[in-house]
């Protein structure tokens, strides 16, 4: 305690009186309480300095979070307009300037095919990654024996969640757009999604399933009932919260994914939405279109990159808000 | 029979020597009853595979499903005449463990956790329309026993049963029992309140509906909580959820949700240990209310409750052995063995 050389008065006078008695305990003096706490004024201190560590820590990122969507908001403040929402992109710069809309021979620039894209993808993939994901996921927690083999499996799922996202494009490239022939269409741009978020819509899944107290299964199987009874009465209703935020929050990282959608070919200035009637028809998605944008020379298309930014940060925020919304709903019931 | 109990029934067997030298002749006195006459539907067509690892009732065993009472290689060192299933006298626990009205007997019953022997030739025999406490020392394998009649243990995948456990004369550890119409025929209560994070009524009537007994659930449901003492407090909230009740009133929950369905026996793994007092006692009223219509096997640390509430009692001590089994007065007044005394008289354990 005497190396201390910045300590204070109160520390100092610690120093003075801890030689008599248990040096870095509570009893300095040897014979009774120490009231204020002196002798342990130094662990105190570090308390406090790991505080503002951790909160320096806290801060940095949302200090960064927040001057990423200033930046975003400010530069598309002006250019998202309704017009922006529903008209298809164009290539002149001209045409997305909202003071322009009334003098043009084509229409005003915007992003509604991209929009619609998105939503389709995320709507096939969250249907695909439903099944899959979750059937997946019971087999594994419920019905695979607890072998060597299963684990394997288990630790080649989690690991499978740290593949770069661009590996899982050129693997739907070559199995679904190629080996399979879907073309550069929403089918495989929704497949390649996922498998992007398989993994992790497994282990939260899992997860999910795992935290169903076991009395409750034996309760169920005690009644007599049967292992399907018991999953779809009683573990999966209780692990439906945990695998619905996993899926949304899963879908809301997919919805903003360009690089496997770009590999797969996603088309960019598409002119109008996907056709669902044609599975093999090519389609569009808002980070491709954004991507497109910002590669722009002309300098009007970086206020409209962030413009299709915002609308898609926009989505992806309700995305949460929803798996939120999910989450608390099915806490309150039990 | 000899060749395969040699040393894990060494303390047993010493046991019994050194207080009934005759022991080992294998007289039995009692002579038993005509309960084992209908087999019960347990063999039923919905076969679930679930991942129960079994050995030991082979060939010669599976021919035991009825009153065996041929003297074949296993048995012949019993003498008895009657249709019980023999009791290998080696393995035999001091006492009476041969009842008359038996419903369920364990024969040679052992039960692994991996490499662990948890249960070591267990024989006994549960009455109908009693109660049977079990009861020892915690690790005994009491709870163990219990779990194995209704093949609760299948669901732990490093459990394996050998040896034969009998269910109306049906060794429910044949190939063709499925362990699910097992359970319909007996109820569970646990250690833990365990009600579903479902409404009061929807708890009760959930056996009624995996069971598929879908007539009548609103009566059996309301019946069931009538049996079960519960029905006077919470008449007018059937439709909160059973989380809400609290511990005493959810076990009494539990009870009636495992009555519901009307199963022949109930088993009862320290339903009272996580309760106060006066949730103990409505319990302990409740058990003897229930062995009136039904075969109660209740497991309990509690040896006042045991000696209050049960007609035969089961000692369980070290290791997973039997000890003894015989009426409750008489473990409790004029034990045969030595160590039961002694634990009963709270000397260890």
């Amino acid at each position: 305690m005497s190396t201390n050389t910045d300590t204070s008065t109160t520390t100092t006078t610690t120093t003075t009186t801890s030689t008599g008695g248990d040096p870095d305990g509570f009893d300095p003096d040897g014979n009774g309480f120490d009231f204020d706490g002196s002798s342990i004024k130094r662990k105190h201190q570090l308390g406090t300095i790991f505080l503002g560590l951790c909160f320096a820590a806290t801060m940095v990122g949302i200090v960064a979070l927040v001057a990423l969507l200033a930046d975003v908001l400010l530069e598309a403040r002006g250019w998202l307009t309704w017009e922006f929402l529903t008209y298809p992109p164009s290539q002149i710069a001209e045409n997305y300037v909202p003071s322009n809309y009334g003098d043009l021979a084509t229409g005003p620039g915007g992003m509604y095919p991209m929009i619609i894209g998105s939503i389709y993808l995320i709507i096939m993939t969250a249907i695909f990654t439903l099944f899959l994901g979750v059937g997946a996921a019971i087999y594994l927690e419920e019905y695979a024996p607890d072998s060597s083999l299963t684990r394997f499996i288990e630790a080649n799922i989690a690991n499978l969640a740290g593949v770069p996202s661009i590996v899982y494009g050129l693997l739907g490239l070559a199995v679904f757009v190629r080996a399979m022939q879907t073309g550069a269409s929403l089918i495989a741009g929704a497949l390649t999604l996922t498998l992007l978020i398989l993994p992790i819509v497994i282990v939260q899944s899992q997860e999910s399933l795992r935290a169903v107290p076991d009395s409750m299964r034996q309760a169920s199987y005690g009644t007599g009932a049967t292992k399907w009874q018991t999953i779809r009465n009683v573990v999966l209703p209780e692990a439906v919260p945990g695998i619905m935020t996993g899926i949304i929050l899963s879908l809301s990282r997919a919805i903003g994914e360009t690089a496997p959608i770009l590999m797969v070919g996603a088309a960019t200035t598409m002119f109008t939405p996907p056709d669902l009637t044609d599975p093999t028809g090519s389609f569009g998605a808002m980070p491709m279109q954004i991507y497109e944008w910002a590669k722009m020379p002309e300098a009007e298309f970086q206020h409209v990159a962030a413009a299709g930014i915002v609308v898609l940060l926009t989505i992806l925020l309700l995305m949460n808000a929803v798996a939120i919304l999910i989450r608390n709903k099915y806490d309150k019931r039990s | 029979m000899s060749d395969q109990t040699d040393g894990r029934l060494a303390g047993v067997r010493s046991a019994l020597l050194s207080i009934r030298p005759n022991a080992n002749d294998g007289s039995l006195t009692g002579t038993s009853g005509s309960s084992n006459t209908e087999p019960p539907e347990i063999a039923a067509a919905s076969s679930e595979s679930e991942s129960v690892s079994r050995q030991g009732s082979g060939a010669d065993s599976s021919a035991s499903a009825a009153a065996s009472t041929q003297p074949d290689a296993e048995t012949t060192t019993t003498s008895e005449s009657g249709s019980g299933l023999a009791m290998p006298a080696g393995d035999k626990p001091l006492g009476s463990p041969r009842v008359d009205n038996a419903v369920i007997e364990a024969r040679d019953l052992d039960v692994f956790y991996g490499d662990t022997q948890a249960l070591h030739g267990i024989n006994m025999d549960i009455p109908e329309k009693e109660v049977t406490a079990l009861i020892g020392p915690s690790g005994c394998g009491k709870s163990t026993f219990l779990r194995s009649i209704n093949r609760m243990n299948d669901l732990i995948d490093v459990a394996r049963v050998e040896g034969d456990l009998h269910f109306h004369g049906k060794n429910v550890y044949e190939d063709d029992v499925d362990p699910v119409a097992l359970r319909r025929k007996i109820g569970m209560v646990f250690q833990k309140p365990n009600p579903f994070p479902k409404s009061i009524f929807d708890n009760v009537a959930y056996g009624l509906r995996v069971q598929g007994k879908d007539d009548n659930v609103e009566e059996n449901v309301l019946t069931a909580l009538e049996r079960a003492a519960l029905l006077d407090e919470v008449e007018d909230q059937l439709d909160e959820s059973g989380l809400d009740l609290s511990g005493g009133q959810q076990q009494r929950l539990c009870i009636a949700r495992a009555i519901a369905t009307d199963p022949e026996v109930i088993l009862m793994d320290e339903p009272a240990s996580a309760l106060d007092p006066v949730a103990t006692s409505k319990i302990e009223d409740l058990v003897e209310e229930l062995a009136q219509e039904y075969t109660v096997a209740i497991v309990t640390h509690n040896m006042q409750q045991a000696a209050r509430i049960s007609d035969k009692t089961a000692v369980f001590l070290t290791g997973g052995h039997l000890v003894e089994f015989d009426d409750t007065s008489k473990i409790f007044e004029n034990p045969e063995s030595d160590r039961v005394e002694d634990y009963i008289t709270g000397k260890f354990g």
